[in-house]
This record gives C-alpha cells, sequence and structure tokens, in this order.
C-alpha cells in the first residue's frame, strides 16, 4: 500500500504500521501515556483505527482497554487524578491539545457502555437529548430523529406507543439498544463500545452485533470485548494490550490465525 | 445446631417485627397522647379560634396561636431559602468540581458543625447574628432589636446546612458516574450534564434532604428560643420579633400553671408542631412521588 502523509502543525506523521486493504486511519494515538497517582496504566500507545471497519481491543480484565477508550473522546477529563501526554488525532486534529470545544470533538463518537445508562429522562427524551444539545428544537425533525433511530436498533416496534414513558422501564437489552440509538442520534463518525453485550442475553448480544455489522457502513467501531467468539465474528483489525501496552496487532485474519507473541497465542488459547 | 439457628432465626425476625412495630406506633401514640393531653382546651374553644385568632392571652383565657403558627412557618421557611441553595451549590462544588482532598477536608469539619450543641449556635447567634441584623436593618432603616425572624433564620440556616449538605452529598454520590460520561460523551458541557442529568437524577434525594432539612428546622427550640425575640406578635417583616412554637412550649412549659387550661394550650402547641410537621412530611413524600414519576 503506498505511503500517505499527512501535515497537522508541521508534525509529518506516516500511516505505517497498518495492514493491506486497510483504508485511511480515522484515529491516530500517537506516543499516548495515561498516568495515576501511583501507576501508569497506559504505556506509550501507538495506534491506528481504520476507517469503516471494526476494531476489537482484547487483552486480559485490567490492561487499560476502557481506558484507552476513555481517553478516545477524552471521558479521562473527569477524572482530575489521571494525567494524559502524548497526541490522539481525531480526523487529523489532535484532541489533546486542541483550543477547539471538547464537546463538538465528543459529540463525532458514540458511547457504549458495559451496562446501559439510560439518562434519566423518557424514551424519546434520551434520543433527543444530544440533538437538543446540538441546538435542534424543531419537533417535527426530532420526532423523525426518535422514529429513525429507533428502528435503526431494532427497537421501534417495542417502544412506539410509550415514547414518553421513562427510560427506566424498558428491560436491559432494550435499554442498551436504546444507549446505541441515542448515541447514532448525534451523527457521530466513531462508535466506542466497551463491552456492550457483557450483560445482555443472547437475543440482545445478537441485535447488536448485528447491528455493529450493518454500521460499519457508515460508522468506524472501536470494541472491547472479552468473548474471544464475538471478537472473532465482528473483528475486520485486533488490537491486544497486555498491562497498559499494546503487544501485537493487526488484521483479524492475521491476528487470529498466526498470532506472533506468545502472550497473544496464550490469550487467544486460554481466553485471558 | 439446627435447633439453635432455627431459633435464632425466630427470636431475630420476632426482634425485627416488635421494632418496626414500635417505630410505627410511637408517632400513633405521641399523637394520641397530644390530642387526649389538650382535650380540655378543645372543649372549651373552637378549633377554628385556637388556629387562626391572633389574641394570646392566657390570664383571660385567650389562647390564639396565629402568631406562633405564623412565625415558625416564617423562621423555618426562610432558613430552608437560604440553605438550601447554599448546599446544593456546595454540594455540587463538593461532588463534581473539589479535588478529592477538599471533600475528604470538609466531611470532618460537616460532621462537627453538625455535632455543636445547639446551645452554642444560640449563644454565637446571640453574638454574631444579632448585632449583624441589628445594623443590617439601620441600614436598610428597618426598625428592629436585632431579636428578629431573620436573626433566628440565619442561626437555623446554618444549623441546618451541614444536616443537608451532608445528605446532598450522599447523593450525589450515589449518581453513577457513567451516566455523566453518556452525557458528556452525546456533548454536553459539564455544567449542562449537571443541570439535565445530575439534579434530575437526583431531584427525589435533594427534595427529601431538604424536606428533612425543614422538619428538622421547625421542631429546632433552644438556638431559635435565644434569638428570634419571643415577643407574641404577627410579624409584620424579617426584622421584627416573632416566638415560635417550640420556643413557646420549652419557655413557659411547668410555669403558670396555675391558669386554668394552661397546660392543656401548651399541649394543644406541641400537637399543632406534631401535624404541621407530619403535614410537611406527606406533602414532601408526594413530591418524591410525582418527581420519582417523571
Ligand atoms: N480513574 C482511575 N484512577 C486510578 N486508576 C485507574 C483509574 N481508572 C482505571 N485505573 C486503573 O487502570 C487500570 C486499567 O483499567 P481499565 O478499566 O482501563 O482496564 P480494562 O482493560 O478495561 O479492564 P476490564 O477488562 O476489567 O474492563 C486498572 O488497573 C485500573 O485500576
Ligand atoms: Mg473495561
Amino acid at each position: 500500500m503506498e505511503q500517505t502523509t499527512a501535515t497537522l502543525k508541521g508534525i509529518i506523521h506516516p500511516y505505517e504500521h497498518y495492514g493491506e486493504g486497510l483504508t485511511q486511519p480515522i484515529v491516530e494515538v500517537k506516543g499516548l501515556n495515561v498516568f495515576s497517582k501511583n501507576a501508569q496504566i497506559l504505556k506509550n500507545i501507538h495506534l491506528s483505527v481504520p476507517k469503516n471497519k471494526i476494531t476489537v481491543l482484547l487483552g486480559p480484565s485490567g490492561c487499560g482497554k476502557t481506558t484507552l477508550l476513555k481517553c478516545l473522546n477524552r471521558l479521562t477529563d473527569l477524572y482530575s487524578d489521571l494525567r494524559l501526554d502524548g497526541s490522539i488525532f481525531i480526523d487529523n486534529e489532535d484532541i489533546l491539545n486542541t483550543p477547539r470545544d471538547i464537546t463538538e470533538i465528543r459529540q463525532k463518537m458514540g458511547l457504549l457502555l458495559q451496562r446501559p445508562f439510560p439518562l434519566p429522562m423518557s424514551i424519546a427524551g434520551n434520543i433527543t437529548y444530544g440533538l437538543k444539545l446540538k441546538g435542534i428544537r424543531n419537533k417535527k425533525i426530532l420526532e423523525a430523529k426518535v422514529e429513525k433511530h429507533l428502528r435503526d436498533v431494532a427497537l421501534w416496534d417495542e417502544v412506539k406507543d410509550r415514547l414518553s414513558h421513562s427510560a427506566n422501564s424498558l428491560s436491559i437489552g432494550q435499554q442498551q439498544r436504546l444507549c446505541l440509538a441515542r448515541g447514532l442520534a448525534v451523527e457521530p463518525e466513531i462508535i466506542l463500545a466497551d463491552e456492550p453485550t457483557s450483560a445482555l442475553d443472547p437475543i440482545s448480544s445478537k441485535v447488536i452485533e448485528e447491528e455493529f455489522i450493518k454500521l460499519k457502513n457508515d460508522y468506524t467501531i472501536i470494541l472491547v470485548t472479552h468473548i474471544l467468539r464475538q471478537a472473532k465474528r465482528l473483528a475486520d483489525y485486533v488490537v491486544f494490550m497486555y498491562y497498559g501496552e499494546i503487544v501485537e496487532h493487526g488484521d483479524a485474519e492475521e491476528i487470529f490465525n498466526n498470532p506472533k507473541t506468545a502472550l497473544l497465542k496464550h490469550y487467544l488459547e486460554s481466553g485471558y | 445446631m439446627q435447633l439453635k439457628r432455627k431459633l435464632a432465626d425466630k427470636l431475630s425476625s420476632g426482634w425485627m417485627i416488635f421494632s418496626l412495630a414500635f417505630f410505627l406506633l410511637l408517632p400513633l401514640a405521641i399523637g394520641v397522647g397530644l390530642v387526649l393531653k389538650s382535650k380540655g382546651l378543645l372543649h372549651e374553644h373552637s378549633l377554628l379560634d385556637l388556629l387562626f385568632s391572633g389574641n394570646w392571652a392566657p390570664s383571660q383565657n385567650k389562647f390564639g396561636f396565629w402568631p406562633f403558627i405564623i412565625s415558625s412557618l416564617w423562621v423555618t421557611i426562610l432558613a430552608i431559602v437560604i440553605a438550601a441553595p447554599v448546599c446544593l451549590l456546595s454540594a455540587i462544588y463538593l461532588s463534581q468540581f473539589a479535588p478529592r482532598w477538599a471533600l475528604k477536608l470538609m466531611r470532618p469539619v460537616i460532621d462537627i458543625l453538625a455535632g455543636i450543641p445547639s446551645v452554642i449556635y444560640g449563644v454565637w447567634g446571640i453574638l454574631v447574628m444579632v448585632p449583624f441584623v441589628s445594623s443590617l436593618g439601620a441600614i436598610l432603616n428597618k426598625e428592629t432589636t436585632g431579636f428578629s425572624i431573620l436573626a433566628a433564620a440565619l442561626v437555623l440556616a446554618v444549623m441546618t446546612i451541614p444536616y443537608v449538605l451532608n445528605m446532598l452529598l450522599e447523593v450525589f454520590r450515589q449518581i453513577p458516574v457513567e451516566l455523566q460520561e453518556a452525557s458528556l460523551s452525546l456533548g454536553a458541557t459539564r455544567w449542562e450534564t449537571i443541570k439535565h442529568i445530575i439534579l434530575r437524577k437526583g431531584l427525589s434525594g435533594i427534595i427529601s434532604a431538604i424536606g428533612l432539612g425543614f422538619s428538622k428546622a421547625l421542631g429546632e427550640t433552644i438556638a431559635v428560643l435565644m434569638v428570634v425575640g419571643n415577643v407574641v406578635q404577627l410579624p409584620k417583616n424579617a426584622f421584627s420579633s416573632g416566638y415560635t412554637l417550640p420556643s413557646l412550649i420549652a419557655n413557659n412549659y411547668g410555669e403558670m400553671m396555675s391558669i386554668p387550661s394552661y397546660d392543656a394550650a401548651l399541649m394543644f402547641g406541641a400537637l399543632l408542631l406534631f401535624a404541621i410537621i407530619l403535614a410537611f412530611n406527606f406533602l414532601f413524600r408526594y413530591i418524591i412521588y410525582k418527581s420519582e414519576a417523571l
């Protein structure tokens, strides 16, 4: 593949370490270190996330997958004891050192957590929350969006008669789909998903997985999962982490069929 | 062994039922006791007269509780109006923005403030708040001795703040940080997240914290008694003196028992206080219920 270069603020960074057939990266992490008060959580992370693909983060518990995900939309701001250095380029903009408003950048990313956390408002309110923050007030548009995005996650038929009910009245699986829908409603480019199916029943998990495969035409998905089989089903690109470091990364095929490091081999065999 | 465990099980559940029943019956028993004790007064006077008449002259057998009711409500509501925003803002600041050590430092401070006996707050009120209100009155051209509704409300507010703040901190601590993450990731600012998510999620907790603060403030006796002036009158404004129900009872119970019905009247005052607290409790319960249904 041809070597692409992009110039930003005078830094030239070649996109070198990703495989054949993968498109230009949309997220580019460079030399990211994250320190907590008495430990280093992420160590010198370099990572390119290809566009319109599903990138899966694998690794044993506590290796820093969630932290890496949170760095990508700077939710780490919430934790005053975390210190970050390095850079994260999203659409060629270093979000760790940008003068631009972080809220706009965050809307480029939809977030799906381990368990659903519906906002304390109605079902429809959950979808329109982000839209209203964007300044959309027109009722017709909002209603149309609610329907569109609930249909996108196969929730519309189940909830269309109770849109004004509290989102907490939904089942866990429905709540998680609602959380996906509300993230999609702000029209992000990237979906960050942190073990999105780990609290769900098999059926709801399947809906989410199918949704991801559909979504990847329009979105870039970064998925953390502990379920190896899920990773194999979904991944285009795999990043394997161990104790805060990226040990191995590459195309899914390559990683699963031909792991190079002993750590990854062991992980794929034993699952931890 | 098996028998022993069963016995322990029986005993403990019996004990639990007993304590539950005790706590359920206690307010009822107090209420009934107060009604019985004040029955004498209710025979002689109409309830409306007792509640809404401003004529208080025990020696002439005139018992109008209106000034006491109004003073009590004035002092309490004013205190809560002062304390609630302070508590809410500090709780938000401490739980959301302040560095962790600040919260760690505040906890013992709050506990100490909550543990200071009310008589000390009363003395502090006389030494600081009364002169403060007196000079404030001079600036605003209001006639006041300083011993006033406002002074009592300020002292009460200071006394209520640690109590309510403590509960609010707990309310905010219970709200999962993931909910904030969700809101931020949808493009909200910190402040929008606080406004739409944290306050909304904590609403019923906030209301009940303020409600409990209100009940506590309404029943507070000594500190208020020391600074409110204890003049039986309908307070014209916050700078007027007043006389609250708890002060009335504390000041007079056991004295002047030569006056017929006085004892019953004080009991009726206690009953009133009890009823007002109960009514506000139900009101707050109702609001909480409504806020949870949303
Ligand atoms: N705010 C924080 N302050 C201090 N340490 C933290 C903080 N957040 C995470 N850590 C630490 O960073 C390490 C990585 O945590 P992280 O949640 O990213 O792991 P993970 O890979 O997502 O694990 P899991 O698979 O169990 O979810 C852990 O050791 C954790 O204790
Ligand atoms: Mg995690």
